[in-house]
């Protein structure tokens, strides 16, 4: 039996590839791809004022709803503004690190290094949130820390700013945006630090060599080069900031994001077709995102 | 040490390259290698130098201390007198071809070659011209507009070269710039590369662990082992004349034939090619012909005298068999005595 089978595979390379591959097509095709396109399409259809139920009719009533109505508008705005200044700091905290560790760590200290990066993703991300509300609550130790150095007068200047400020840490977009920072940091340290750890060493040298001084070297060869591990981790970085529904929840303004008004609206709501709406905007988001990437050539040292 | 050669005996003429004294050593788990041991080396301006040597001998070590990519642990490294120890690679007024040639993979070509009067600021206009015609000069100008990943192996040498040659070094070191070439193409190379340097005048730093090619192009070429020079001469000298027994097997491989089996004291090195085989016994060393090998214009027979091997050459084919007796004769002049080394 498994001599036959073996036979017939035999010189049919392609069958057994196919044979590996149906799982994970099956997986991939109808449940994750499937049901995403299931979900989107609802973005087509709307709710039914008078009954409060779905009338399947293709419409662009919903998506309509989205770009016409103030408070959705506001919300696409704030989640999409987030997000970039989220990945903006992620890139710029991110790289100095992975720099460190790709350079000037090796065996034991690297591994050491990258399961320091890693550890906090072993507990909860949700145990991680409120640990952060309580630090950056009032009486929390953020303020204790500024209280103690005699500087309470910064913290309550940075408070006092618009947009960014609020009654405290915990209740304003600064401190939102800090533990945004802090939970998708590591998204951005690995994948920078991968395309560090594949930039040949000698193209540094030549570099040096043809007499560029370093931060030239910097700017012209590094940085071209790790481009696509930025992307890699702007990717992530974005998309998680931009679906995320738990952190805006519990900390900072009360503005929505896109994530808690997908939430509110499946639920509670019961405006699957709005929520349906609210969830393609990441999707294209991050399709123009990579669109750009690839016509700036962030691609093409891969 | 005998650095004193024809080349430098007729003018005498400036030193590019100077060592003195120089240790480099490595750390990999806990054990310390002295890379290059207390080196002392000085490369004449124009000279064609080979740093010859097996892997791991240190000669790689030496053009990357050369070339400020690798920092002396102690010695001085002066480059046209000036002491350059612990300049960086882009304070240094010289340039390299690397091995795996490090051509940057997100530039052209002509951005590759131009690459080093950017970082200078000239002017864009000037730029694409030099890099264009130095393109040129390796015959490459068609290729301007390519990537690094779309050329073959020898052409990406040639881009390599031209980057290095752009800003006019005074010095260009070259590590195993060949050795990713087949044959043919490293043979072609070698004459070209010989051609472009006596053309500019430049000072070449070559590294090879190819005994032949540091022969046929060098002026003078330092034999590496364990991190020491063991000798260092002319190409003619080195093969006429071996000084040790590393160095006389590692350069055209000579027969090193201990006294005691020519009632004398000490080593020496013979040729194989300045042997002759006589068939049958007859006063002089005899021995076995363990094995013919045919190799077109000449023909290698291996010998066996006692418990030694000893390999000729001679031109043509041999009429000998295998198992055959045979007597070795050669003239005393071809007889080197080697130094014992440690």
């Amino acid at each position: 039996m498994i001599r036959r089978a073996s036979g017939v595979l035999h010189g049919r390379p392609w069958l057994g590839l196919l044979l590996l591959l149906i799982p994970p097509l099956l997986w991939m095709g109808i449940i994750y791809m499937g049901s995403l396109v299931n979900l989107l399409l609802y973005s087509f259809y709307a709710l039914d004022d008078f009954t409060g139920q779905i009338k399947f009719e293709p419409t662009l009533a919903t998506l309509q709803q989205l770009f016409t109505s103030s408070s959705n508008v506001d919300i696409v705005q704030r989640t999409f503004v987030m997000s970039l200044v989220v990945t903006i700091a992620c890139a710029l905290l991110a790289f100095p690190i992975a720099y460190f560790m790709a350079f000037h760590t090796k065996g034991n200290s690297k591994a050491f290094w990258i399961l320091l990066v890693l550890l906090p993703l072993w507990s909860s991300y949700l145990v991680r949130v409120y640990a952060w509300k309580l630090l950056l609550a009032k009486e929390g130790i953020i303020s204790w820390f500024f209280d103690t150095l005699g500087i309470r007068f910064v913290l309550d200047w940075i408070l006092t700013l618009p947009i960014i400020g609020g009654f405290s840490l915990s209740s304003s977009y600064l401190g939102m945006f800090l533990v945004f920072v802090y939970v998708w940091l590591p998204y951005m340290i690995l994948p920078i630090q991968a395309s560090l750890e594949r930039v040949p060493k000698s193209l540094l040298q030549a570099s040096s060599d043809l007499g560029a001084k370093p931060n030239q070297t910097f700017w012209k060869v590094l940085l071209p080069l790790t481009v696509p591990g930025i992307a890699a981790g702007s990717i992530f970085t974005f998309s998680l900031t931009l679906g995320d529904y738990i952190i805006p929840g519990v900390i900072g303004a009360p503005g929505f994001f896109i994530g808690q008004m997908v939430y509110t609206q499946q639920g509670t709501a019961g405006n699957i077709p709005l929520a349906a709406a609210f969830s393609l905007v990441p999707i294209v988001i991050i399709g123009l995102y990579l669109a750009l990437a690839k016509r700036w050539g962030a691609f093409d040292a891969l | 040490m005998t650095t004193a050669t024809s080349f430098t005996e007729q003018s005498k003429p400036e030193i590019a390259v100077c060592l003195e004294q120089v240790v480099c050593s490595f750390t990999t788990s806990g054990k310390t290698v002295r890379a290059v041991d207390q080196v002392d080396l000085e490369i004449a301006a124009g000279e064609f130098f080979s740093l010859l040597g097996p892997s791991g001998s240190g000669k790689t070590t030496c053009l990357r201390l050369i070339g400020g990519f690798e920092r002396p642990a102690s010695g001085v490294i002066k480059l046209f007198g000036a002491d350059a120890s612990r300049l960086p690679p882009f304070q240094r007024e010289l340039n390299t071809v690397f091995q795996d040639y490090a051509l940057f993979p997100h530039m052209s070509v002509l951005e590759n070659v131009g690459y080093a009067l950017m970082v200078r600021g000239v002017p864009k206009l000037e730029r694409i011209k030099r890099a264009t015609e130095m393109l040129e000069s390796v015959k490459l100008a068609g290729f301007a507009a390519r990537r690094p990943a779309q050329l073959s192996g020898g052409q990406r040498q040639r881009v390599a070269l031209a980057r290095a040659l752009v800003n006019r070094p005074r010095i260009l070191l070259l590590d195993e710039p060949l050795g990713a070439l087949d044959l043919k193409l490293r043979e072609e190379m070698q004459i070209e590369l010989k051609a472009l340097q006596r053309e500019l005048g430049i000072t070449f730093i070559y590294v090879t662990h190819d005994q032949g090619e540091a022969l046929s192009m060098s002026d003078r070429v330092a034999v590496f082992n364990h991190g020491k020079i063991e000798q260092m001469d002319a190409p003619k000298v080195l093969y006429d004349a071996p000084r040790t027994e590393f160095v006389a097997k590692f350069v055209g491989s000579a027969n090193v034939i201990p006294g005691v089996l020519i009632g004398r004291s000490g080593l020496f090195a013979l040729r194989p090619e300045n042997i002759r085989v006589l068939e049958g016994y007859h006063n002089g060393l005899s021995g076995e012909l363990l094995d013919i090998h045919f190799l077109g214009a000449q023909t290698r027979l291996e010998i066996r005298v006692g418990n030694e091997r000893i390999a000729t050459l001679q031109s043509g084919v041999s009429h000998l068999e295998r198992g055959a007796a045979v007597t070795l004769e050669w003239s005393e002049q071809h007889l080197r005595q080697l130094e014992v080394s440690a």
